[in-house]
């Protein structure tokens, strides 16, 4: 039951929402807040707990069960969701939004998708969260986004609804495959499948995991998404949507193609690094710093899906590790980038300048958080992109070495933006006034955490632990 | 058996009532009762024995799978004459006569979805077919609702021309009227003869190729006859299409997949890639039931269990949805997508359940739109995955479908009001509070079905 209130808090909250005029803002904080004391309780109780698992009858006919688990991958990914959005409602407390009712129940009802993603442990009612936290991203971006929001919005909806379309053939072919015909996650797993079968179904699944992620070629839709959506909901869709598409190959894709992932395993894991490499190369060139971001983001993302497809144990642990730190760090970037925006209207570097001398607390923050983006030690990502680069290492050393190349660039391009937006000359037309005390909390809640665990990862690496146990051992079978 | 006596006897009656009643108002409320009472009946012969019971030997025998369907097309019968009402008193004089070919059109469907031999088919088929062509043209000072009429009148009786052949082959090949008996050895003019019956099915469905007919009548008939034809005798075409092949399935199986999935691939290439070139709604929606139909076309496809649930979901979720777009089109002066524009904005509930319509059309979960279509992809894919290049192309299909929809939610949220100049997003006539309210529920409805299905397929079992 406490499983169910993940999602039912944020779903309530979002439809009140609608109806609570001026106090939405408080409504969604408040919701948010609730749903990470939740969330914290239940991290509280032993892994073999019933709490941890919950059930109940949906469509009886077709064995469609309303099951939710909470399992070791499960805790990294709704942790990060039940920690984000209350940093995200804090950081846009100060912003003004028209219809900001809509906009804040909007938000709470992505939550409360998200949160069912995770959660979900049959394939049916999993593909139905999976479509319900994209209708509200869809109107969020279409309603409040920049100038070309309608066609960028729509391209990404299409996008990804194609790729989930053939997922739900893929979920349906399965079912009739399985022993007992049922959506269960253990029924699917056990489906009997011929290879030519595993292979097409291999990349059913694939590809809508990987128009989530994105993977390239099917990155098309996300620097743009990123660009023209509001920052807040660009929060979501980079930190904690495009892991969706990582959770869907950890939890559905590995354990229900094991032979077919690990025979397809270098052709993923080389579409990965050249879109690694690509998307650092296009990052270096960008002189608008949401695209920027947008880019990097995609080379991060890239990492750890080729590390999933190493498939080895240190590797899943960086990656789970990196899964809850990527989400961190790039939510922070978004957070910095949406307080200069407000106040200058600028998104172009070469415009900006010398913001340190105006707003010092903002460049400390930044920095912090820049640093973690590019994985240097002491910070969280540093942890998860060794592990990881650890585990490509072992599984074909050119591999790492090739991935290896981006870790420079992400360097290149993330110095250069903070040299660019923070320092050289001022420009002094530009007012900027310094973080505001609820900004500074949520920022200064990142930098916590990006330190935390980036010394003391352990807590984190416990969670992941026991999944990956019970993961390895499935995939070696 | 109930809906076929009582609608030919309430049909009679509404052609008395326009004689002796006047008042407008006072018809169209006459008829709504009427409906009421078919749909009452209706439900008394789902639990118990019918009022009126024909011999064994009759070619007429119900089926609950049947009746499910009359149900669902009565209170979607219900809900459209609350919906169009008003608007149906506006085509013409004649509003009792609409209403009296509007219950005929119901006894049509009674035959149709319980024939046992093949002359019921054609005499129900003919009973709904003729009905509309005369709706088709009631608006008669204008050109474009005549021309319709023709149209459809003339492609109608070819199509009725080569049923009727159809049957004059399978006779000559079994001998017998009854739809049973198709299901023997094939011979080369059972073949032929079947073959012509599966071409004008697909022509009362509008499949392609044999659509071609469906927008001109759809785009020129007045729309709140459009709406009636476009879905309660469009789910009623399929009901005796379906009805028709179950029997002799088994022996057709697998060349008549092969060929079924032909015409699928058509009707939703057809129906999706033309519904994106067109401006305006109304057309659009025409498109989208053809589109919708290729669909529909997977319970022909599949012929099992899940296929029977599939269509009952399918023509709940079609009927539910496409007439409450068709209501809150004909309320707009302008049809053409601009004329959506900022329609939130001044109509907030008419574009909330404007929404939930689309998306239930376009097969977004939550929605009963998005079980119809699970049902239909699932009952066709349980018989084995020899034809997956079709669900490949019905998903991209269902992809390209999103594109025409949410250009309407597009224009009603996020398009400025009046963004475009010469159009205008004003309505005709002011909406009434039944009307808004009747329209809430039909959303509130596609929501709960979405999230509980079986709410209706309890019906066919128990």
């Amino acid at each position: 039951m406490l499983l169910s209130l993940l999602i039912l808090i944020p779903l309530l909250a979002g439809l009140a929402a609608f109806f609570a005029g001026n106090q939405a803002k408080a409504l969604a904080l408040g919701g948010s807040l609730l749903t990470a004391a939740v969330m914290g309780y239940l991290l509280s109780m032993p892994a073999q707990s019933a709490a941890l698992e919950f059930s109940a009858s949906w469509l009886g006919s077709i064995r469609a069960n309303f099951t939710l688990g909470l399992d070791g991958l499960g805790k990294v990914t709704t942790l990060l969701t039940a920690v984000a959005f209350p940093i995200i409602f804090l950081s846009i407390w100060p912003n003004n939004y028209r219809d900001a009712h809509q906009f804040y129940g909007l938000m709470l009802l992505t939550m409360a998708g998200l949160m069912g993603v995770f959660l979900a442990t049959d394939a049916l009612l999993f593909y139905f969260f999976w479509e319900l936290a994209l209708i509200p991203t869809y109107f969020l971006c279409s309603k409040w986004g920049g100038e070309r929001r309608i066609a960028v919005s729509f391209k990404f909806f299409i996008y990804t609804f194609v790729g989930s379309l053939m997922m739900l053939i893929g979920i349906i072919y399965l079912y009739y495959k399985t022993p007992d015909q049922s959506f269960s996650w253990k029924s699917m797993t056990q489906a009997v499948l011929t290879a030519k079968e595993q292979a097409f179904f291999f990349w059913f699944f694939f590809v809508a995991f990987a128009i989530k992620m994105p993977i390239f070629p099917f990155h098309t839709w996300q620097p743009d998404a990123y660009e023209q959506s509001p920052t807040a909901t660009t929060m979501v869709l980079s930190g904690i949507m495009v892991k969706m598409g990582l959770f869907g190959v950890v939890r559905w894709l590995l354990p229900l193609f094991p032979d077919m992932s690990t025979k397809m395993a270098p052709i993923v894991i080389v579409l990965c690094i050249v879109g690694m490499l690509y998307a650092s190369l296009i990052a270096m060139r960008q002189s608008n710093i949401k695209r920027l971001v947008a880019y990097s983001s995609i080379a991060h993302i890239g990492l750890i899906c080729a590390a999933l497809f190493a498939q080895n144990e240190l590797a899943f642990n960086g990656a789970l590790i990196q899964l809850f730190s990527h989400g961190v760090n790039i939510i922070g970037l978004w957070i910095v980038i949406d307080l200069i925006e407000q106040q200058t209207g600028i998104t172009k570097m070469d415009d900006l300048g010398g913001l340190a001398q105006k707003a010092p607390t903002m460049a400390v923050l930044l920095v912090v958080i820049a640093l973690a983006n590019i994985a240097l030690p002491l910070t969280n990502a540093f942890v998860g992109e060794f592990l990881m680069f650890n585990g490509l290492f072992k599984y074909q050393p050119w591999y790492a070495v090739a991935a290896g190349i981006s870790i420079i660039l992400a360097a290149v391009y993330t110095l250069g933006m903070i040299q660019k937006v923070f320092y050289g000359t001022s420009q002094n037309a530009l007012v900027v006034k310094d973080v505001k005390p609820g900004v500074a909390v949520a920022l200064v809640a990142l930098v916590v955490m990006i330190l935390a665990f980036g010394i003391y990862p352990k807590p984190m690496l416990q969670f992941s632990g026991h999944h990956i146990d019970s993961l390895t051992s499935m995939l070696v079978k | 058996m109930n809906l076929v006596v009582l609608a030919g006897i309430l049909g009679v009656v509404m052609m008395f009532t326009g004689l002796l009643v006047k008042q407008l108002r006072v018809v169209s409320g006459i008829a709504a009762a009427g409906l009421c009472v078919l749909f009452i009946s209706n439900l008394w012969e789902l639990y118990h024995a019918p009022f009126f019971t024909l011999p064994e030997s009759s070619m007429l025998a119900t089926t609950r799978f049947g009746l499910l369907i009359n149900q669902i097309l009565l209170l979607a019968g219900i809900l459209y004459v609350v919906l169009f009402g008003r608007h149906i008193q506006v085509v013409g004089k004649h509003v009792a006569d609409y209403y009296a070919l509007i219950f005929f059109v119901y006894a049509g469907i009674g035959i149709s979805t319980s024939y046992t031999n093949l002359l019921m088919l054609f005499l129900g088929i003919e009973i709904m077919s003729i009905p509309l062509y005369i709706l088709t043209g009631s608006d008669k000072r204008n050109l474009k609702s005549n021309e319709a009429a023709l149209k459809y009148f003339l492609m109608g009786s070819f199509s009725t021309g080569i049923m009727l052949m159809g049957i004059a082959l399978i006779y000559g090949a079994t001998g017998s009227f009854n739809v049973a008996s198709m299901n023997t050895q094939l011979s080369f003019n059972l073949i032929v003869g079947i073959l012509l019956l599966l071409i004008s099915m697909s022509f009362k469905v509008s499949a392609a190729p044999f659509h071609f007919w469906t927008p001109d009548v759809y785009d020129g008939a007045p729309t709140a006859f459009t709406a009636f034809m476009a879905t309660i005798v469009k789910v009623a075409a399929f009901a005796a299409f379906i009805h028709l092949f179950e029997g002799s399935f088994e022996m057709l199986n697998r060349k008549w997949q092969l060929l079924i999935a032909i015409i699928i691939a058509c009707t939703l290439l057809v129906g999706n890639i033309t519904a994106v070139f067109q401006q305006s709604v109304k057309r659009m929606l025409a498109y989208s039931s053809i589109a919708q139909a290729g669909f529909m076309m997977f319970a022909l496809f599949a012929f099992n269990d899940a296929s029977r649930e599939g269509i009952v979901l399918y023509g709940a979720a079609y009927c539910l949805a496409t007439l409450g777009l068709f209501a809150v089109l004909i309320k707009m002066e302008d049809y053409t997508f601009d004329g959506f524009n900022g329609l939130a904005k001044s109509q907030p509930l008419l574009a909330g359940v404007s929404t939930v319509f689309l998306l239930s059309l376009a097969g977004i979960p939550l929605t009963l739109g998005f079980f119809s279509k699970y049902y239909m992809v699932s009952a066709a894919l349980s018989t084995g995955g020899k034809y997956l290049w079709l669900f490949v192309l019905a998903m991209l299909c269902a992809a390209i479908s999103v594109y025409y929809y949410f250009r309407v939610i597009q224009a009603m949220y996020f398009k400025p009001l009046g963004g475009v100049p010469g159009t205008s997003t004003s309505l005709t006539t002011s909406t009434t509070r039944a009307f808004n309210y009747t329209l809430l529920v039909m959303a509130l409805l596609v929501i709960l079905l979405g999230l509980q299905p079986q709410l209706l397929l309890q019906f066919l079992y128990f």
